[in-house]
């Protein structure tokens, strides 16, 4: 039954009458691509409405005046480069994404190699008490560590008094501010990396290290010249999956500190909100939302380009 | 013919009749007891929870007596459901006939606002004017385009503890402003000097006043007075940004670095439930806030809320400017039904809907006309008895409810609001130690965009 044409086939016909020819739309139907494309529909139906769709009408609205009457072309993306606010924000954005990546893909692969090495019996518990960030949606985690940070009645803070440590304002404080959204979403992250890198560590076959053994390959060296060239594609695609969604975020700074103290922690989704939706400018709200499009759509370009360059190279 | 708040029944009827046409075409299932038509409104889910219950009451009696078919919903303002509710409907130009609108929200969408001067001008004209923070958000080009709301709309005068205040600033509160319609020994001295002496002797005793100084709106409001209160105009009446060389700002600016000397550090990150928890925790002596921290701390905290009483924030050397987040009710322009959603939120405006409305919350709701602040319900909820007399602005206090960046006008003053702008100026000033005449000139670009059309 591997053959979906199979399911579709006539019963057969005696053979003193001529089988009749199907039509052409019974032969497209009959088509693998064509039940394919069908089962698809769904699925495309969906991201059509709530992607393809808004994206499209979003750029339409980003070429808009403030009150949607009149065409302005790339007069907002303009606007946005010349406010001093907004080029605070589109460093801050690079900031919270660069810096929450890179720590995220540090821990994630440390622990995936620690877990990678615990005995398979003890591995599962880990590895499901490690998701467990990544499972709780991040409204309600970035709550709990909003306690965490509050000034007067937090747990750091009263662990910081009871060493004789002074309390921290974590979020009243730009530096301390910025760190705090940044530390929550590698809390929340980084087990995402984590379960990939293991997966792509249990893929690495064990010949390479046996052979790079027998070569007197050092610990580093193994890591250097086998793992890390056979994680290659699933690094890249991690960091760029993880590096889009970061710059998306929204909840995390939303919730603990708005976008401030003095706008020092506002990204691209918090301030596109406080300027479209509660400011009332949806266009310039839908300028800043789309900012870092192109960036993005060219980074995920190359390093698609280089994903596939490499697959072809290893099945070859 | 008994007419509903000014608008006859027959009106409501012929109204709906035309909407039950146009609803009949989208919804079949109108009844024949809806005479006058189906009706959807989207009230503000209100934070007292017998608000929505004395609310769905009073529609619920209205709709039955005109034979409304009202579809009742409530929705909340948490997570900013209802700003994206009234944005999707915006875009959408389809939704709810009515919406509770907050603050700015009337000016935003005034062009698929339908007008209500016929429903202001009969309001008006039987309770009086409505205070000049109301006027200013919801009448645009001289129409109105929203009618101001009982339900959800507050003051944000002081919220101070009687014992706290009396025992470190030598002040009483009670004596100052008593649960009657005078005022008190002292309230003629309430100026942000005194203030300034009172957050300075409480934090020295342990008990800071906890003044946002965030972008949240507890934050906005209350420092919008205090620059109203030193006549401390960014952007005027006709649009003019007046921020350089302007003495009274500069004023304004360097009081708030003296007052934030004595007010913690953390309160440049606080939200609106910061100063809510310090004042039912016992951490503080006064915050600026409606009656909701009193009302949480009468259930969790009850020695906190037997010793907080609730007066007008201080005055200033350009006069007594109290702050005010007032809430609209609205009438889309593509409503199905508009006359009796007009008949409904006239009936809604009248004295004994804003009688149980102000009952139900036990106070925290506002009227707009000064002339409905003298309910019996303000006078008689304690503990202590008469905390929240002296909530509502009256006219004995000879303050005057305010909106933070008006008069500016409102596409320019909701985006110095949304973002802050004041605040900001304090935190950069006490935070950064920046020069007054940089943190001017930063201030002064960034309004300059506000100013795009």
């Amino acid at each position: 039954m591997a053959d979906g044409n199979v399911l579709a086939a006539p019963a057969p016909a005696p053979a003193a009458v001529a089988p009749a020819r199907p039509g052409a739309l019974r032969r497209l139907a009959r088509r693998r691509s064509t039940l394919a494309f069908v089962l698809t529909v769904p699925l495309l139906t969906v991201i059509g409405g709530l992607v393809v769709w808004p994206f499209f009408y979003a750029i339409y609205l980003s070429m808009l005046n403030k009150r949607m009457t009149r065409f302005v072309g790339l007069d907002n993306f303009a606007f946005l480069l010349s406010r001093e606010t907004f080029q605070l924000v589109i460093m801050q954005s690079v900031i919270f994404a660069v810096g929450a990546v890179v720590a995220k893909a540090l821990i994630g692969f440390i622990l995936a190699h620690v877990l990678h090495a615990l005995p398979a019996k003890g591995q599962r518990k880990w590895r499901g008490m490690l998701l467990v960030p990544w499972v709780i949606p991040p409204a309600i985690s970035t709550l709990a560590w909003w306690w965490l940070f509050d000034p007067s009645y937090s747990a750091i803070n009263w662990m910081l008094m009871g060493i004789g440590a002074p309390p921290v304002a974590w979020l009243g404080e730009p530096g301390w501010a910025r760190f705090a959204v940044i530390l929550v979403n590698v809390w929340y992250g980084a087990p995402f990396f984590m379960i990939m890198y293991l997966a792509a560590l249990k893929s690495v076959p064990d010949q390479l290290y046996e052979a790079a053994a027998i070569d007197g390959a050092t610990g580093w060296q193994k890591l250097r010249y086998v793992t890390v060239p056979m994680m290659k594609n699933i690094i890249a695609i991690t960091v760029l999956f993880s590096l889009i969604v970061t710059f998306a975020n929204f909840d995390i700074v939303r919730i603990l500190t708005n976008g401030g103290p003095q706008d020092r922690t506002h990204i691209f989704g918090t301030y596109a909100f406080q300027v479209g939706i509660q400011s009332g400018d949806i266009p310039l709200g839908a300028a800043v939302s789309l900012f870092m499009f192109p960036v993005l759509a060219l980074l995920a370009v190359f390093v698609l380009r280089d994903v596939t360059r490499r697959s072809r190279e290893m099945a070859g | 013919m008994a007419a509903i708040g000014g608008t006859t029944r027959r009106e409501v009827l012929r109204a709906g009749v035309a909407g039950a046409a146009a609803a009949a075409l989208a919804a079949p299932a109108v009844h024949g007891q809806a005479a006058g038509g189906r009706l959807t409104v989207g009230f503000w889910d209100h934070w007292v929870p017998t608000g929505n219950d004395a609310m769905r009451q009073i529609v619920n009696e209205w709709a039955q007596r005109n034979r409304v078919d009202v579809q009742l919903e409530f929705i909340t303002s948490v997570g900013n459901k209802l700003l994206l509710t009234i944005a999707a409907e915006a875009q959408a130009r389809r939704g709810h006939d009515i919406l509770a609108f907050s603050t700015w929200l009337i000016h935003d969408h005034h062009r698929l606002l339908e007008p209500v001067d016929d429903v202001m001008g009969r309001l008006i004209g039987a309770y009086g004017p409505v205070n000049p923070a109301s006027e200013y958000l919801a009448k645009v080009e001289g129409r109105w385009h929203g009618i101001p709301a009982t339900s959800g709309s507050q003051y944000k005068g002081s919220a101070a503890r009687i014992d706290l205040m009396k025992q470190h600033a030598g002040i009483d509160v009670q004596a100052m402003y008593p649960a009657e319609t005078r005022l008190g020994p002292g309230a003629d001295q309430w100026n942000w000097e005194t203030f300034l002496r009172a957050a300075d002797a409480c934090n020295k005793a342990g008990f800071p006043f906890a003044l946002p100084a965030g972008t949240f709106s507890d934050a906005t409001d209350w420092i919008g007075a205090l620059f109203r209160c030193y006549g401390a105009e960014m952007v005027d009446a006709r649009g003019n940004i007046t921020i350089r060389n302007n003495d009274k700002l500069r004023q304004a600016l360097e009081y708030s670095v003296r007052l934030f000397q004595h007010i913690p550090n953390e309160m440049f990150a606080a939200d609106d439930a910061t100063n809510n928890r310090a004042l039912i925790a016992g951490r503080s002596a006064l915050i600026f806030n409606p009656p909701s921290a009193w009302a949480v701390a009468k259930r969790d905290a009850p020695q906190v809320a037997e010793q907080t009483w609730h007066f007008p924030s201080p005055k200033g050397p350009a006069g007594h400017f109290v702050p005010h987040l007032p809430f609209f009710w609205g009438i889309w322009s593509f409503a199905q039904n508009k006359p009796a959603a007009k008949a409904l939120l006239e009936h809604l405006s009248q004295r004994d809907q804003v009688a149980k409305m102000v009952a139900a919350s036990d106070g925290y709701d506002i009227p707009p006309f000064a002339t409905l602040t003298d309910l019996d319900t303000w006078a008689t909820v304690g503990p202590p008895r008469g905390t929240v007399f002296n909530y509502p602005v009256k006219p004995h206090h000879n303050a005057e409810p305010n909106i933070a960046y008006a008069p500016a006008p409102p596409e320019i003053a909701v985006q110095m609001y949304q973002q802050g702008i004041q605040a900001k100026m304090i935190a950069r000033l006490v935070q950064n130690r920046e020069p007054m005449d940089r943190v001017l000139a930063w201030a002064e670009r960034e309004v300059e965009g506000f100013k795009r059309g």
